[in-house]
């Protein structure tokens, strides 16, 4: 067995533990901003180094190749670190120090138990990242629910609000309702052939029996929570408005990301041959969700929920690449989750400063916020712009390669959907807009600390730079795509 | 020496006043004088090269069958290649010496005509342009090139017409030119882009090779559509009937305009773009005999316009059209040579005439009514002696320039249709008339306005020089030209010789001089009543004076379909389309609505909805696993 293949994993791991041990060892009334200072180093300078794991474009008709290849399999195939994998975990790295980054002053102000903050962060990210190379149901099964079990406690963290008791509750229910039938469907889909191990389901003809299908349609469905997908998605508004704001965006854009990352990987290697059954079956979900995701989405007056609904359409448009299902699809979902981790931590950015100073993040508290923070007013601003794909900002860049690909696939008729919902969802995005420019402002100022702004001044400068300069991006997501499973 | 170097360089011809503009228009359009000085050292250079051109010309054995072509690729689209370059061969060289004469002498006349004017730099900036185009336009090697320049001089004419801005008239006028002449671009292009499917070039040297062999062997048919296409261009720019409504209401632009660009040169790129491609047009008989028509009918409209007209410039406007109906004319009937005779002689006179009542309405404080002037020989000596030899060169009388050219049309016409001759002889008859009703109202007889005339004073040096130059050529061209061969030179074919018909001439000649005596009768000698003349011509003379109603009939068909059609589309935007977006909006809205009280709260619906939804998915999965099945038929 190479432990080096596990390498990421077991860094965070000991991370979380350090954060817990500190948190101990820091005196109560010490701030706990220095643990968190500390863990966005230590994940950026890996976050780095991992730049030099990717592996270059291997022929597997060498021997060598072979070699290379097996090297990367981890405890009898059960985990795999592909350049997929590898660029999954940069991103999910990178929404996780983006998101430390602007909730240090949240979690001082606004949650009593802060070390646990950090430390649950870290698993959740360590599930993530599990999520990202398993290849086999068990291992997967495992990652999702480390993840997901993290983010029940992380949603329930303001201890003194109910909404987020009352959002974790109803995440915790409707979740293990979720995982029930995850599991189920595993255990059919292993009924059926015999093997839990992504490779194997694949060539086994018994997927093809009613109990396979079965299956797999309750693996799917496992998914499609995770995704909130319609009709899975019921949880999503109550548990993103309940949440703290950093892990509501902890939830759209980490959790869903792992979530397309475990589900590409499963429809591509162990359902393959029953593209036939569940491409029409997405297509259709993801149409829907488009649809009312953004229907949905306008009538809301928190923002918080607005972004809920929203990220349910944004769901949709990364489904877009899934069912394209080939290389320039799966570069087109990776490239777009990756703008969506910029565009999601300008936006959520912001509405933590104005929940921790405010109290909420109705559309009337965003009133006159171009007067009160001008900065976070424009970040909010480009950041929604990005997430309605409206260029020169990198949504229409990801737009641009999402429909692209599927309409090459010959769904002319999912990109006019995508493209007429898009055009729908920029009436419920400027609303904020408009509150923040034209609402009456009430005169009060906001504080914004040093490490906000960083968050902030990356996260659209990142979100600028890809929709203008989109080819670095490009050429990362699809050396990943091309390279899946070298 | 000199002619070798211009001949290699003709493309600076264009190119320095362009720079000219662009110098003026960046850097020095605030200092006026500096501009004007910019502007006439440039057209002065470009003067001296078409002189080296022609020269080169005549002397080297460049003729219309072996030009001069100078090209380079100019951008290439698929198998498309179009080059930009120069063709120069009489014809060009003939049309460099007109522009380039005439725009050196309007440039020095705006000198003084323009001064104390607060636009005086852009002013210059403008006519730079204009004839940085024109020249260009004159160049041309294809289609295309001419094109171009064809809409950039129509842009020109489009800034110096709305010229003063700021009044209404003058931008509504600089409108209607521009649109107008754009109904007859659109038939152009369109013209040139069948021309490049058929032939798949543009360029005129190929097409005069590629022509008569299609037409041998393709017949005539298509190629009659295009080359009607092609005229509908010269009809809107060169002002003809039915598109001539726009040159009269470009007046409104400066004097020095008018006689540049509405007179002298502008005006003649449609009869330039029709010699040019004389190949194409004299393959095709029908064309030929609508060409000629055409221009026959203008110019006998345009004359019984101008009769009644009262402001100056627009009598001069009205003449225009007319004679450019005379040289479409003599196109029609085949003769390339008296046309282009005709248009030069046209340019150096017309120009003149223009100027001379420039100078008039100078003096006047801008009076344009004729019959508001009167007696104005005894203050304008020089201007008088121009405007007399511009009404004798306008008129035919010998040895004036218009004499032999007119003579040439209408013995070219008297050649080819009887019914053409009359109709350009009555014509004749009826241009002496008028232009020296011009002449006798606005000099002859007793100030009309005591005040005026009194203020009334001979132009300056910078505007006297031009109208004195102008008036020499107008003098000379004609007799000149005729002696030293311009009918070896600048013709399409063999050489027609001939002789002077003195039957033609001589009746035309004593035509003009009764016509003259006429106008003597009855606006000097005042023996008959010009009032009561009007008076017992009613009819006709208030159909003349209104221009034959055609603004008017345009305004209302305008009116009619355009504002009609506006009406009703309007009522589809506001009603149906807005409604559609609107209505569109609102079901997005409501259905938003509608779903908002599903998400209720209750943790027990949510997990409902989850419920039904995964036992529809598993209902489609099981449907789809059993179709499987079915089909495979127990295969396992």
């Amino acid at each position: 067995m190479n432990f080096a293949v596990i390498s990421t994993e077991i860094f965070i791991l000991c991370l979380g533990l350090f954060a817990i041990v500190m948190d101990l060892v820091l005196p109560a009334k010490e701030s706990h901003k220095s643990i968190g200072a500390v863990l966005i180093f230590a994940l950026t300078g890996w976050f780095l180094y991992m730049f030099t794991l990717y592996q270059g474009p291997l022929n597997p008709m060498e021997p060598e190749a072979m070699a290379v290849i097996a090297d990367k399999f981890f405890y009898q195939g059960m985990y795999f670190v592909d350049n997929y994998a590898l660029f999954f975990k940069q991103m999910f790295i990178l929404a996780t120090v983006f998101t430390m980054l602007f909730a240090s002053d949240y979690v001082q102000s606004v949650l009593r138990y802060k070390g646990e903050f950090y430390a649950l962060l870290l698993m959740a990210l360590l599930g993530m990242c599990v999520l990202a190379s398993a290849t086999d149901f068990l291992t997967m099964f495992i990652g999702l629910e480390l993840m997901t079990i993290s983010f029940y406690i992380l949603t329930g963290a303001r201890m003194s609000s109910k909404d987020s008791s009352e959002a974790a509750v109803k995440y915790l229910i409707i979740g293990s309702v979720s995982t029930a039938t995850m599991l189920y469907g595993i255990s059919l889909v292993y009924g059926a052939t015999g093997s839990i191990q992504f490779f194997e389901v694949c060539r086994n003809p018994h997927l093809f029996f009613p109990l396979g299908i079965a299956g797999i349609t309750m693996v799917l469905i496992g998914f499609f929570f995770k995704l909130s997908i319609i009709p899975f998605h019921m949880w999503a508004p109550d548990v993103y408005q309940g949440a703290p704001t950093p892990i509501t965006a902890m939830l759209a854009m980490g959790s869903k990301a792992a979530g397309i990352a475990a589900f590409m990987r499963a429809l591509y290697v162990a359902f393959p041959m029953l593209g036939m059954y569940w491409l029409p079956l997405l297509a259709v979900l993801c149409a829907i969700c488009m649809i009312f995701g953004n229907i949905m989405a306008m009538k809301q007056k928190d923002v918080k929920r607005m972004l809920a609904y929203s990220s349910i359409a944004q769901a949709g448009y990364m489904m877009v690449g899934i069912i394209a299902a080939d290389t320039a699809g799966m570069k087109a979902t990776m490239f777009y989750a990756v703008l969506y981790v910029f565009a999601n931590v300008g936006a959520f950015a912001v509405l933590a400063v104005v929940e921790a100073q405010k109290g909420s993040t109705t559309h009337r508290m965003m009133n006159g916020l171009a007067q009160s923070a001008p900065v976070l007013a424009a970040v909010m601003t480009i950041s929604l712009l990005s997430m309605a794909g409206i260029p020169p900002t990198a949504g229409f860049a990801g737009k641009l390669y999402l429909f692209t690909a599927v309409v090459d696939q010959g769904y002319l008729w999912l990109a006019f959907v995508g493209f007429v919902m898009s055009m729908i969802s920029v009436y419920y995005y400027l609303l904020v807009a408009k509150a923040m420019y034209l609402g009456k402002w009430d005169g009060s100022k906001l504080n914004i600390s040093g490490t906000t702004r960083a968050a902030v001044v990356l996260s659209v400068l990142a979100t600028i730079l890809i929709g203008v300069w989109p080819e670095k991006l490009a050429e990362l997501t699809n050396l990943a795509a091309n390279t899946f499973l070298h | 020496m000199f002619n070798e170097f211009a001949l290699e360089h003709a493309w600076l011809i264009p190119l320095l006043p362009a720079i000219s503009f662009v110098i003026i228009g960046m850097v020095t359009r605030s200092y006026g004088k500096l501009s004007a000085a910019i502007a006439v050292s440039m057209s002065t250079i470009s003067f001296l090269l078409a002189v080296g051109v022609t020269l080169a010309v005549v002397a080297g054995n460049i003729t219309v069958d072996a030009p001069f072509v100078q090209k380079l690729s100019w951008f290439h689209i698929g198998s498309v290649n179009i080059s930009m370059g120069v063709l120069i061969d009489p014809l060009t060289a003939m049309m460099l010496m007109v522009v380039t004469t005439v725009s050196m002498l309007v440039q020095i006349y705006s000198c003084g005509y323009m001064e104390g004017d607060p636009g005086y730099g852009r002013f210059f900036a403008f006519l730079s342009l204009f004839a940085g185009s024109m020249l260009g336009l004159v160049l041309a090697v294809n289609f295309l090139q001419m094109y171009f320049f064809w809409e950039l001089v129509g842009l020109c004419s489009y800034l110096l017409i709305g010229f003063y801005y700021y009044k209404i008239s003058a931008r509504e006028a600089a409108k209607k030119a521009f649109m107008t002449t754009r109904v007859g671009d659109f038939g152009l292009l369109l013209g040139i882009l069948l021309l490049q499917l058929t032939f798949g070039t543009l360029d005129f040297m190929e097409l005069q090779q590629l022509v008569p062999i299609y037409v041998m062997h393709g017949g005539a048919g298509f190629l009659t559509i295009i080359a009607l296409l092609l005229f509908v261009g010269p009809i809107g720019k060169s002002g003809q009937f039915p598109l001539h409504v726009w040159l009269p209401d470009a007046m409104e632009g400066p004097t020095p305009v008018s006689a540049l660009i509405h007179a002298a040169t502008m005006v003649v790129a449609g009869v330039y773009l029709v010699g040019r491609a004389f190949f194409l047009f004299s393959q095709l008989p029908a064309v030929m005999t609508v060409i000629a028509w055409l221009g026959g009918f203008t110019a006998i409209f345009a004359a019984s316009i101008a009769i009644t007209q009262r402001p100056i410039k627009r009598i001069l406007a009205y003449s225009t059209i007319s004679q450019l109906g005379y040289m479409m004319l003599a196109l029609g009937v085949g003769s390339l040579t008296s046309s282009f005779f005709h248009l030069m002689t046209h340019a150096f006179f017309k120009a003149m005439l223009f100027l001379s009542a420039g100078a008039v309405m100078h003096a006047m404080a801008e009076e344009a009514d004729i019959f508001k002037m009167g007696g104005l020989r005894k203050k304008m000596p020089v201007t008088f002696a121009a405007m007399t030899i511009g009404v004798l060169a306008i008129s035919g009388i010998p040895p004036f320039a218009g004499f032999f050219s007119k003579d040439e049309i209408l013995a070219a016409a008297a050649q080819v249709s009887p019914a053409l001759y009359i109709l350009a002889t009555i014509t004749a008859f009826m241009t002496a008339f008028y232009m020296a009703r011009l002449l006798f109202v606005a000099f002859m007889g007793q100030p009309a306005n005591q005040e005026a005339y009194d203020h009334a004073h001979e132009v300056g040096w910078f505007m006297r020089v031009p109208l004195i130059v102008l008036s020499v050529l107008s003098v000379v061209s004609g007799i000149w030209a005729h002696m030293a061969g311009f009918d070896d030179w600048v013709r399409f074919g063999v050489p027609a010789h001939e002789g002077m018909n003195l039957m033609i001439a001589g009746t035309s000649t004593l035509l003009a001089v009764i016509a003259l005596a006429l106008a003597w009768k009855v606006y000097v000698a005042k023996s008959w009543n010009a009032d009561a003349l009007a008076e017992k011509w009613g009819v006709l003379y208030q159909l003349s004076f209104h221009k034959f109603y055609i603004d008017e009939i345009y305004a209302a068909l305008i009116k009619f379909f355009v504002d009609g059609i506006a009406k009703v589309l309007y009522w589809i935007d506001v009603h149906i389309v807005d409604g559609i977006v609107n209505a569109l909006g609102g079901l997005v809205r409501a259905v938003s609505e509608m779903l908002s009280p599903a998400e209720n709260g209750q943790v027990q619906s949510y997990a409902g909805v989850y419920l039904f939804g995964v036992i529809v998915l598993l209902a489609y999965g099981v449907y789809y696993a059993s179709k499987l099945m079915a089909m495979l038929g127990g295969a396992f």
